[in-house]
């Protein structure tokens, strides 16, 4: 889990040799869907930073506005029927204000994003080649024969054997990882500062999510980028991340060094995660579920949404919410209203020592 | 492929036989009456009966009346080959016939399909783009209007419109544009727009909801995150994939009207061969009926054959063997 700073000097002027350059500020980021049945309140309030070379975890249960997030930095969430509110500022810009045709010369030069499912985010009848293609003209004055190279180039570095050759297949011709790997090599056409990774490994099989997450790690170090990582799938994070955001119900429960959300979990939810994250030593008794559903985000319940859930709920729960702060100097910011020394006693139990073997 | 194709051609082959069989068969089980009485004269004999019977060759078992006319297809009649054999009512050439009257049909299905199509997909189109706007009511408005307005009524207040008040265009019948170039256009205009209408409010429809249904794919996100313009999006990702279904219902839909566009045809009195099929078969005059349904069942088996062609060069996931 040690990060190695800015060791690999990509190309790429700015990255400052000590501290990390920021590259991404959220701030207050708040996404409604209104609905026929109501508004759907998919992220609140939700504050964050990404610098240079850091891998930020972005962990939780289906529905908890992880992925809706990334969409609203994206720009591709549809403006007219969504309410997001917040600052979401890149290269001194609010990316939320910006005008779309702004917003569209920074979607997959500056930042760029691969999706959960390869099998469907590729176009079925389009060639994988002439899709990267694609993303090379879509921002640079090119000629075809010269993205096509370019496509070609990036297929070869992201591991896809005869290149050359396999660019002229068709999407269905790929297996689930290569598919990945082209949409890695798609994002990676104009060397972006960001790259979004929304649940890149959720399709793919246990061999081939360790290559593809591999290759993430590669590309980070190699081009000196900005990772976010969302998925549900804890381990994952504990091996790649710097910091590690949990969220619930579109709220952030937990966030900071992932080395102290493992090692010193703070959050009830995070041990509930832990608690029921499988590894190779643990059997399935061992297994300690978090009981019931997410809750519905039309109406989410009062107080601190997880308390419906909360083995640990006690009288102010169900009415005050809790904020988003430190509860001890020495901690990192988390959203619950158990003491410190009650979060210090319970995380305690869950070092990331006892599953930590797996990574 | 092209043992696919040659496998299709067999299977289009067997189906069409099937098809005619039926046909024959319905046409004699059927207690339609007897087609010699139509040319017997008044009150006639049994005799003379009998002998028209004999000429027309309906006192043979129908399997044998069924296998001299296959017989005949295959190795050709007096007409030449195809042998479609000869009307029962003037003892022409059904033939000559079919080949007389399916330009009719044919030129008109040409006109109405560009019609239809060209207006179906781009009033679909716009449709989805606008979504919930005033011209996405109004194309949708159009395409129930098109759907539920019956033809023979929309035919007759257009020829009375356009043709009667306004005199824009020629009435009812066909010029061959072998004759007069313009006396064609002037007459199949109205023929066109009416058949087309019906048609292009369901292309306007399919397209708007393939075109919704796809730009809801993930592929047309990443499209978006890459960056691309939102018209490279729509027209080359989106309408690409929503094509597909439409190429299918395009190539059946102008197989169907080689023999169904019968109410058309009635109203602008083009008298091609969906016209001719249910003239006959009024007339209980068989060899005709079989003619047109012949040609009617190859056109949709070849129309079938056609599609899935085209499907494997639309679609690189769709490959035959």
């Amino acid at each position: 889990m040690t990060e190695p700073s800015n060791s690999a000097g990509a190309g790429l002027a700015g990255a400052g040799a000590g501290t990390a350059q920021q590259l991404l500020d959220v701030r207050g980021l708040t996404v409604r869907f209104p609905t026929a049945d109501g508004v759907v309140q998919a992220v609140s309030d939700v504050s964050f930073t990404l610098s240079r070379g850091e891998t930020l975890g972005v962990v939780g249960e289906s529905g908890s506005g992880k992925s809706v997030s990334n969409l609203a930095i994206m720009g591709l969430l549809n403006r007219q029927r969504t309410q997001i509110s917040g600052e979401v500022e890149f290269m001194g810009r609010n990316l939320l204000t910006l005008p779309q045709d702004e917003l569209r010369k920074i979607r997959g030069k500056d930042i760029a994003m691969v999706f959960q499912d390869p099998f469907a985010c590729l176009h079925p009848m389009y060639r994988v080649g002439k899709q990267i293609a694609e993303a090379v003209t879509a921002h640079a004055d090119v000629s075809k024969g010269a993205a096509w190279k370019r496509a070609i180039e990036l297929l070869d570095h992201v591991g896809i054997p005869n290149a050359k050759s396999r660019a002229r297949d068709y999407p269905h011709q790929f297996s689930g990882g290569m598919r990945q790997r082209a949409m890695i090599a798609m994002a990676l056409v104009h060397n972006p500062s960001i790259l979004i990774c929304d649940e890149p490994t959720t399709a793919l099989d246990v061999t081939v999510q360790a290559q593809i997450l591999e290759l993430i790690e590669e590309v980070k170090r190699e081009f000196d980028i900005g990772v976010i990582l969302v998925t549900h799938d804890l381990g994952v994070v504990a091996e790649t991340a710097k910091s590690v955001m949990v969220m619930y119900a579109g709220r952030i429960m937990e966030y900071g060094p992932a080395e102290e959300i493992f090692g010193q979990p703070q959050h009830p939810y995070a041990w509930g995660l832990l608690d029921s994250m499988p590894s190779v030593e643990k059997r399935l008794s061992a297994l300690v579920p978090i009981e019931g559903s997410p809750p519905s985000l039309l109406a989410p319940p009062s107080g601190c949404p997880f308390h419906p859930r909360c083995r640990y709920r006690f009288e102010p729960c169900p009415t005050e919410r809790p904020p988003l702060v430190k509860p001890a100097p020495e901690a990192h910011p988390d959203a619950c209203h158990l003491s410190w020394e009650d979060k210090q006693r319970e995380g305690a139990k869950r070092s990331v020592a006892r599953l930590g073997d797996a990574a | 492929m092209a043992f696919y194709i040659a496998r299709r051609l067999v299977w289009t082959f067997v189906v069409v036989a099937c098809v005619l069989a039926i046909t024959f068969a319905v046409f004699y089980l059927l207690p339609a009456g007897d087609p010699a009485l139509r040319f017997a004269g008044k009150n006639p004999t049994d005799a003379e009966i009998a002998q028209i019977h004999h000429r027309l060759g309906l006192d043979r078992p129908f399997y044998v009346q069924f296998g001299k006319f296959s017989w005949h297809f295959f190795t050709g009649d007096k007409y030449g080959w195809p042998g479609l054999g000869y009307t029962y009512a003037s003892g022409s050439s059904v033939k000559a016939l079919i080949v007389a009257r399916a330009p009719r049909t044919l030129l008109l299905i040409a006109g109405a399909s560009i019609i239809w199509l060209f207006l179906g997909v781009s009033i679909g189109v716009l449709s989805a783009v606008k979504r919930r706007s005033v011209v996405d009511r109004l194309a949708m408005g159009f395409a129930l209007f098109g759907i539920s307005t019956p033809v023979f009524w929309l035919g007759l207040m257009a020829l009375y419109i356009f043709w009667r008040k306004l005199g824009w265009v020629a009435g009812t019948g066909y010029v061959s544009p072998a004759d007069s170039i313009t006396g064609f256009f002037s007459h199949m205009i109205t023929p066109w727009i009416v058949l087309a209408l019906l048609y292009a409010a369901f292309y306007a429809r399919m397209t708007r909801n393939n075109l919704l249904e796809t730009l809801g794919e993930d592929y047309i996100r990443t499209a978006r995150a890459k960056g691309l313009p939102e018209r490279t999006v729509i027209f080359k990702h989106g309408l690409r994939a929503s094509l597909t279904p439409i190429v299918t219902m395009f190539g059946l839909d102008i197989a169907l009207l080689v023999g169904g566009a019968v109410i058309t045809e009635s109203v602008f009195n083009l008298q091609g061969l969906g016209y001719l099929a249910i003239n006959d078969a009024l007339q209980q005059d068989l060899p005709v009926v079989l003619g047109v349904v012949l040609v009617a069942s190859v056109a949709v088996a070849l129309a079938n054959l056609v599609v899935d062609i085209l499907y494997a060069f639309i679609d690189p996931r769709v490959r035959y063997a």
